[in-house]
């Protein structure tokens, strides 16, 4: 047929043929009285579910035209530690190029576009705008049925017409994170290997290649570590560059890199429909590849200005404090009572969470700056505070708590005490456990005693029938563990009892543990949230144990402080030490941080405290 | 006779797009045209420069109008070459499906741009019905109808939505159906023909020699095209002709579109009974954290107009360091335009221009 075309040059009455088209319907709509839906992905003017943006400002910052901007909303709630800014995008028709990117890069897939795409008005302000959509606007939002296409604006829209929405699968952003090497549950409850092995240099600049730089993370860290900027030094390789960021707000990555409470994490802008990046993880893999910190910081101690200040506590506070007061210069000497460095990270982590060895290696950097310590002192026994006071130009107490709490129930003094356990264990003591073991608690402290006990166990009675429970008054929903911890004990083969209350230790006939009788909780807290808890009398159940372990908390012991000057000290509602925005307490010379202040009673928050209190105590010595 | 100049375009009736040439003629003949581009400078290329790997995405289609889709695609391979980036199977697939569609609605759009040019109001008409009937299945695929943003590197944005198979399927079928209405009152008639033989000739050699490309070149008889030469995307997976005529004059130009519309609809076809299942992307980096490493790519393809190049030079940072397209409107609008024009009869400008099917956005970009 080709070639018979090729040679006919065609005749002209062909063309008549169409005449035919004369009498069909013509196809072209009669616009706006047939409409044309537009398809079901169709990108028009944005959309914002503002209760799921965070406010995260990726949107603005992928935007090829500069069309988004964030602004702030005074009337929503900014909560850094749930990673939330109180921002929101706003957006610049006159500039917006409707390509989409900002909808495949938002985290929480907040932004999506709509089909509506009519807008005209003889204001050009109007063209600025802030999305919404109809569950926050109904005012600008109507059903299909009130809705017109002769008004459609960006005040007259459509309901129920999203066009473009966000798909994680084509998301700009890697939502699952690297999985981290990790002992496997079943060898690692056999000993006390340290369960997470760390990432591979490849491993962490994949994991560091995730982060959007969003800084939510930033503002809800305690410290408020620069995150973006050292993971972002481990993505361009370079590790050394990375921990002079890190130790700009942090001296002890070693440690902070293993037990951290991860506010950060869960601020993660990522972490809402996928895995937060790893920012502990990063920080620990930077402290670790690097090792020797001296050689890569290149830190010195500030010029000497005669000035000493003590430190009582080697904990993430004290170590914090010395460093940072080093740094400008001052003689600092720090006491504790233990053996080494590290306080409550010496003896409360396991050393499968935390071994001695990354937490001397922060110590013993901060000792290279030229701080001076004092292990195995005992502030009140060895020497008194009065003196120390008397001798230094300012003092720090970042002493923690270092008590553990009792049940105070029927027999409790036959239980062991979750520190006093934790501590014998950590620093080599023999510690016998039973073959039936029971936690009294259900907070990090009770999940990492439950741990030790099962591996314990499993060192000394092997080829027996073993058995390690927690019994605590939170039911799962409410219970203070953070939930990968709680997910590795089940892992390992704890067995949990959550929501039933310790009400008697029972003995056996020579006095021996024979178990706890427990009652069931009806709730925990009263109505105005305070800890007060109530029981169902009739429901009891018994669990049986020959060991029996109480982490329902820690104290702190003052007995170190006369009685005369400890009654200047004064507290607050929550019984935390009051101290002013300089971290100075009531009594002179006297500066606080750490768990005896803060509510969180974590390191990072203690090391936030110091930071604050470095500042008013160079303060105070330079005045 | 006396000389004189005349400017034809940029507001010139018979002009299509932002272009203008000035004639030198005498009498009715031309003595020497001069292309005058620049009406659409819009400074793509160094815009690029100053934009992330991944912002520049959006930015490339916009260099040609008419036919966006070759901008993502020869973008997207260029970025995928330098940055190493593996694309899947799938996507291969939908991308080659996507861009053949491209190129008949670009063709359709060429073929209302030169049956208008010659009086055929009729068919101009079909050609732009038919073309949005495309338009819709690109709406459908990408959300946008002109401007999709669909190809990116690492794949295609998203998959085909349920059922949208058939409906490409479905539509390619009703405007083959109009194929003998086409034949009978356009290609078939005479005052076609009439019109168009021997209008704006070129031989083999000097098509070879001034870089005509496309079916600029495949009309005078050399059987080249990228898609075959150095085939990228899913075109060696499936069966497919390269058209070709003798002539080398509008008539032979048209009749070669005409021909690859019927063979691209006929590739889809094929492509899609042979789309494997699986994804149609692969994730590329945090585009706050991409970098590409350093290195220089020179990657082409077959846009409906011709061999569309693009050359790319990274320095290792997050945007592209230096970026060039070789444009087949380029050497057509320019060269031999110029060229063709010579002696032709004013009458002729816009059959002769038509049928190089000048896009002005491609030369200025």
């Amino acid at each position: 047929m080709m070639e018979k075309l090729e040679k006919n040059k065609g005749s002209f009455l062909g063309a008549f043929k169409a005449i035919r088209f004369l009498w069909k319907r013509p196809k072209t709509l009669r616009y706006p009285f047939e409409p044309k839906e537009p398809a079901l992905r169709y990108r028009g003017f944005h959309l914002n579910d503002w209760d799921k943006c965070t406010g995260c400002g990726n949107c603005a910052d992928i935007c090829p035209n500069e069309a988004i901007e964030m602004v702030e909303i005074p009337e929503l709630a900014s909560k850094p530690k749930e990673g939330i800014k109180n921002e929101r995008p706003r957006l610049d028709y006159g500039r917006c190029c409707f390509c989409g990117l900002c909808v495949d890069i938002c985290p929480p897939g907040s932004l999506s576009l709509s089909r509506d795409y009519f807008h005209i008005h003889f204001d050009t302000d109007t063209f600025t705008f802030i999305p919404k959509d109809e569950k926050l606007d109904n005012e600008h939002f109507f059903p299909a049925e009130e809705y017109s296409v002769l008004k459609a604006s960006l005040s007259h829209r459509k309901k129920d017409y999203e066009g473009f929405s966000s798909d994680l699968e084509y998301s700009l952003f890697e939502p699952e994170r690297v999985p981290m090497p990790e002992v496997r549950p079943e060898a690692r409850k056999l000993s006390f290997i340290e369960q997470v092995i760390g990432y591979s240099k490849e491993e962490a600049k994949k994991e560091a290649s995730r982060c959007l730089e969003c800084r939510l993370c930033e503002e809800a860290c305690p410290a408020h570590l620069k995150i973006s900027d050292y993971i972002r030094a481990i993505y361009e390789d370079k590790p050394e560059e990375s921990l002079k960021k890190i130790f700009e707000d942090n001296p002890i990555p070693a440690i902070c890199g293993r037990v951290c409470m991860k506010y950060c994490e869960d601020a993660c802008s990522l972490s809402i429909r996928g895995e937060a990046v790893a920012v502990r993880w990063l920080k620990r893999y930077v402290a670790d590849i690097i090792g020797d910190y001296k050689t890569a910081l290149e830190l010195k101690p500030g010029k000497p200005t005669g000035k000493k200040v003590a430190v009582i506590g080697a904990g993430p506070g004290g170590l914090s404090v010395a460093y940072f007061l080093r740094l400008k210069g001052h003689e600092v000497t720090v006491f504790d009572s233990l053996p080494g460095g590290g306080g409550t990270m010496r003896i409360g982590p396991p050393v499968y969470r935390l071994p001695i060895e990354a937490i001397d290696q922060d110590v013993d950097y901060i000792a290279s700056l030229g701080v001076e310590f004092r292990f195995n002192t005992t502030v009140g026994e060895d020497l008194l505070f009065e003196d120390i006071r008397r001798d230094y130009d300012a003092v720090y107490l970042g002493i923690g708590t270092t008590r553990s709490n009792s049940t105070r129930v029927k027999n409790a003094e036959k239980c062991l005490l979750a520190l006093n356990f934790l501590e014998d264990n950590k620093l080599g003591r023999a510690v016998e456990v039973g073959e039936k073991t029971v936690v009294i608690g259900g907070g990090n402290v009770a999940m990492d005693v439950a741990r030790v006990a099962l591996r314990l166990q499993n060192i000394q009675h092997p080829g027996k029938e073993i058995m390690t429970q927690t019994v605590s008054l939170e039911d799962w929903d409410i219970m203070p563990a953070k939930e990968d911890e709680i997910e590795e004990a089940k892992e390992e083969g704890i067995r949990f009892n959550p929501a039933w209350g310790p009400k008697e230790v029972v003995l056996g006939e020579e006095g021996e543990v024979k178990g706890l009788q427990c009652v069931k909780v009806k709730s925990v807290f009263d109505e105005q949230g305070r800890f007060s808890p109530t029981f169902y009398e009739d429901k009891e159940m018994f669990l049986e144990g020959n060991m029996i372990i109480e982490a329902i908390g820690q104290r702190t012991d003052f007995s170190f402080i006369p009685e005369e000057l400890f009654a200047k000290l004064e507290f607050t509602e929550r019984r935390k030490v009051k101290v002013d925005e300089n971290g100075q307490t009531t009594i002179e010379k006297v500066f606080a941080g750490g768990d005896i202040v803060n509510t969180n009673l974590d390191a990072v928050t203690a090391i936030a405290d110091a930071k604050i209190a470095a500042e008013g105590i160079d303060r105070h010595l330079s005045s | 006779m006396r000389e004189l100049e005349l400017y034809f375009g940029p507001q010139h009736l018979g002009m299509v797009g932002n272009f203008s040439i000035t004639l030198k003629v005498e009498g009715d003949r031309i003595l020497e045209a001069t292309a005058n581009p620049g009406y659409l400078h819009r400074g793509f290329e160094k815009l690029m420069e100053l934009r992330t790997w991944i912002q520049n995405f959006p930015l490339v289609c916009r260099i040609n109008v008419v036919e966006p889709d070759p901008m993502e695609m020869v973008y997207a391979m260029a970025v995928e070459k330098l940055a190493n980036i593996e694309v899947p199977e799938r996507a291969h697939y939908i991308r080659s499906v996507y861009l053949e569609l491209s190129r008949v609605s670009s063709h359709l759009f060429g073929l209302w741009a030169y049956s208008n040019m010659l009086g055929f109001d009729t068919v101009a008409q079909w050609a732009m019905y038919h073309r949005d009937l495309i338009l819709d299945l690109f709406e459908e695929l990408t959300g946008g109808r002109v401007y999709h943003i669909y190809i990116w590197p690492g794949g295609v944005r998203r998959d085909f939505p349920e059922g949208f198979k058939d409906r490409i399927v479905n539509t390619l079928h009703s405007i083959g159906g109009c194929v003998p209405d086409y034949d009978s009152t356009f290609f078939n008639n005479r005052l076609f023909y009439d019109r168009a033989k021997d209008i704006g000739k070129i031989t083999r050699e000097d098509a070879k020699k001034l870089g005509a490309m496309g079916q600029v070149l495949r009309a005078t008889g050399v059987k080249y095209d990228v898609r075959k030469v150095e085939s990228y995307a899913a075109y060696d997976s499936i069966d497919w002709d390269v058209h070709t005529r003798e002539d080398g004059d509008a008539y032979s130009r048209i009749w070669v579109i005409r021909n690859e519309m019927i063979e691209s609809v006929h590739m889809i076809f094929k492509l899609l009974d042979a789309m494997p299942q699986g994804k149609a992307y692969s994730k590329v980096l945090n585009p706050f954290k991409w970098k590409i490493p350093k290195g220089e790519a020179y990657v082409r393809i077959e846009s409906s107009r011709g061999e569309l190049g693009l050359y790319m030079v990274s320095n290792g940072g997050d945007k592209p360091y230096r970026v060039n397209f070789r444009t087949p409107s380029y050497t057509h609008g320019l060269t031999i335009l110029e060229r063709l024009l010579k002696d032709a009869s004013i009458a002729d400008v816009g059959n002769i221009m038509i049928s190089l099917y000048v896009v002005a956005p491609e030369i200025d970009r």
